[in-house]
């Protein structure tokens, strides 16, 4: 067991904190919350700088166009992003993480260079188009069809909670290509422009007040089969590859910021007097284990996945695959979704009457906290997936 | 960074769970219980098998090996239930003659705790008391001779260790050379330790029966209500083990109190879900959940509870 950091990794931070220090101080304020527009072009900005500086992608495989790196380098990156204040990876989260990393493991040569090179200079951006109105936690009901016609797909359907659907170029789409082989089988992932006739987006307002994500109608959209990324009829295979890599790293830097944020609210509660509350006290105490060890937890699973091919689904001592961390990502993810909601809570109840005051960012943060127990897999889809994966107790309903 | 146990501690984790299965195995569990006199045979095989001598240096007679891997063999006492001042005879083996070879039974007590307690008292061919310093002093350490503390006999919750209340605990020669607030630091780890490895036992004890139990004509392991609760206990030894193999590598006095804090959760908690998942059957003496529940009590109350872990945890927050 070793928690240590070679020269080389020390090195890398090292050139990685005084980059950061530089351009920071540069970098225009951030749009308001609701913002859309602006919150594209603010995430492109700093896309575009960690590229021309070498950062983008850095965990992506060197053919693809990213840097390589190791998984502790990355690991490096986002714990040295996050402590610097930088942006958060924002309306570029889908295609770095998801649809990016699912080219560069599944796609043609042709569809690695078409795709992979804009996602990584930030100008064009993904949405992910996953979940239905009657296939969210039950992915594989999905009903949105795509008939061949041609050289064409056409597609009908509707996805809904399409996160940064309104800003985004791509979406990476799961359709139904064969209706009548059984549902695991007969869906194909496709890469459909936002932009193409028969798309519309309408934005859902979130309980906090945002428009972040939307519902997306296909009505007769044609795709060209060239589009497809894998096999037909093989996406949902191609689909676990994208969503462990969002129960991977996803929320790294996350656990740094909330460690950041745990330090800001026992300050906060020493200067308002709150902190003579014991049961405050020991509820920030307890947190503070709490976040320390998820900060393990994350330098576990990266360390389990090391050695393995990036992308791969072969399983590690607990099921974990290499640099997708699977199984281990959602004993993090339940974790870490629940731990979230109490930091804010203990947040509100250091505000105290001022936890009403909406435009306060604890309370921002409080509610949109109140999506971590639902996106990418509900608390209680994990609880099977540990249950089924891990400790390989039966099916059931 | 490659913060995964390496091969020689998977290959001491595997023999010191194949040692223990084969001299202490459920029967000899559950004769423990039945007469929880230590077992001095028992005591001197594992002494034998480099138990108490871990830490100490080859040249003495040691295995020459860390923290760490203390941590990885308390791990596996934890899951056999084996009884015993362990803690005592690990730390004490270099301070206290014939503890490393299991000759000698030593004791460890807090006596900065309220109350002392003092584990198989009846067993103790010596015993080591640590006191609370000044503040911002680390206190001394003192060797007894068990005949002259003073005592209350006290019926423990736990069958497998015997306990007494020591009263006015004895100030005789301060041990040169020991350090209070390592052993204090290091005891709470290891005691952990313990109880990462009982709870991810239980974890297992109750992952057995949900699968083999039928109900409704299904395994009860296929039951959403059942698999969740064993989820969560999974995830709760995970968390654990991560947050006490940290702490063993970091060798940090505030990175202990935080495992000893989410290991204790988890024993106790996984303890309970256990017997829950078990039903009517993990009410009764025979199961083993209510023994691990018991000492997992116990260990909660050793070498800092959580009120006090919470404490220091949250002080550290604004003394940063």
């Amino acid at each position: 067991m070793d928690l240590s950091y070679t020269e080389e990794e020390e090195a890398f931070r090292a050139r990685l904190r005084a980059w950061l220090a530089e351009v920071l101080p540069k970098l225009p304020p951030g749009p308001a919350a609701t913002d859309w527009p602006g919150r594209r072009a603010y995430d492109a900005a700093w896309q575009r700088m960690l590229y021309d500086a070498g950062y983008a992608g850095l965990h992506w495989p060197v053919d693809a166009g990213g840097r390589g790196a190791t998984p502790t380098q990355h690991l490096i990156f986002l714990e040295e992003t996050e402590r610097a204040g930088a942006p958060y990876v924002g309306a570029n989260f889908v295609g770095l993480l998801h649809a990016g990393p699912t080219i560069a493991a599944e796609g043609t040569a042709a569809q690695r260079a078409r795709w992979l090179p804009p996602i990584l200079r930030g100008e064009e951006i993904w949405c992910q188009g996953f979940s239905e109105p009657d296939a969210g936690s039950d992915l594989a009901a999905l009903r949105t069809r795509a008939v061949r016609d041609g050289d064409d797909y056409v597609v009908t359907g509707a996805k809904v909670w399409t996160s940064h659907a309104e800003v985004a170029d791509w979406c990476e789409l799961l359709v139904r290509t064969d209706p009548d082989a059984p549902r695991h089988r007969g869906i194909s992932w496709l890469a459909m422009p936002m932009d193409a006739p028969g798309v519309t987006v309408r934005p859902l307002r979130t309980l906090a007040g945002s428009t972040e994500f939307a519902e997306v109608f296909l009505d007769e959209v044609r795709i060209p089969v060239a589009h497809r990324i894998g096999a037909e009829h093989d996406g949902w295979r191609v689909t676990m590859v994208t969503l462990s890599f969002e129960r991977g790293t996803a929320f790294v830097g996350e656990v740094v910021a909330c460690r950041r944020v745990l330090a800001e609210l026992a300050r906060a509660a020493r200067a308002n007097g709150r902190w003579d509350d014991a049961v405050l006290r020991r509820r920030l105490g307890r947190l503070n284990a709490e976040f320390a060890a998820l900060w393990r937890l994350t330098q576990w699973n990266v360390s389990e996945s090391m050695g393995l091919p990036p992308g791969r689904a072969d399983a590690g001592p607990r099921g974990n695959t290499g640099g997708v961390p699977g199984t281990g990502g959602s004993v993090f993810k339940l974790r870490y979704s629940h731990a979230r909601q109490e930091l804010y809570d203990a947040a509100a109840e250091v505000l105290g009457g001022r936890a009403l005051d909406a435009d306060h960012p604890w309370v921002t943060d409080r509610l949109s906290a109140l999506a971590y127990t639902i996106a990418a897999g509900t608390s209680q889809i994990q609880r099977n997936i540990v249950a089924e994966r891990i400790l390989g107790l039966p099916k059931g309903r | 960074m490659r913060f995964q146990l390496d091969a020689d501690q998977r290959a001491l984790r595997d023999g010191t769970r194949e040692l223990l299965a084969g001299r202490f195995d459920r029967d000899r569990l559950r004769a423990a219980v039945d007469a929880p006199a230590l077992d001095r045979r028992l005591w001197r095989e594992l002494a034998a098998a480099g138990l108490f001598a871990l830490r100490l240096p080859e040249a003495d007679g040691g295995v020459g090996l860390g923290l760490p891997e203390a941590v990885v063999v308390f791990e596996e006492a934890g899951r056999a239930l084996l009884p015993g001042p362990l803690v005592a005879g690990l730390l004490l083996a270099g301070a206290v003659d014939g503890a490393a070879t299991g000759e000698r039974v030593v004791g460890l007590c807090d006596a900065a705790a309220d109350p002392v307690y003092w584990e198989h008292p009846a067993d103790c061919d010596a015993l080591v008391l640590l006191e609370a310093g000044e503040p911002g002093r680390a206190g001394r350490a003192y060797r007894c001779a068990p005949a002259e503390v003073g005592r209350a006999p006290l019926a423990s919750v736990d069958p497998l260790t015997p306990l007494a209340r020591v009263l006015d605990p004895p100030r005789t020669a301060p041990l040169a050379g020991l350090d209070a607030a390592r052993l204090r630091r290091e005891a709470a780890l290891l005691t952990a330790a313990q109880q990462l490895g009982s709870a991810a036992r239980t974890v297992e004890l109750a992952v057995e029966h949900a699968r083999r139990r039928t109900q409704f004509g299904a395994a009860i392991g296929s039951f959403q209500a059942v698999k969740h609760l064993c989820a969560e206990m999974l995830v709760r030894a995970e968390l654990a083990r991560v947050a006490v193999y940290a702490a063993a590598v970091t060798g940090d006095a505030l990175d202990a109190v935080g495992a000893k804090l989410l290991a204790d959760e988890a024993a106790v908690r996984n303890a309970r879900d256990c017997l829950q998942v078990h039903g009517g059957i993990g009410f009764t003496w025979e199961a083993d959940a209510h023994l691990h529940l018991k000492r997992a009590w116990l260990r909660a109350e050793s070498w800092g509870g959580a009120r006090e872990a919470e404490e220091r945890l949250a002080d550290a927050l604004v003394r940063e």
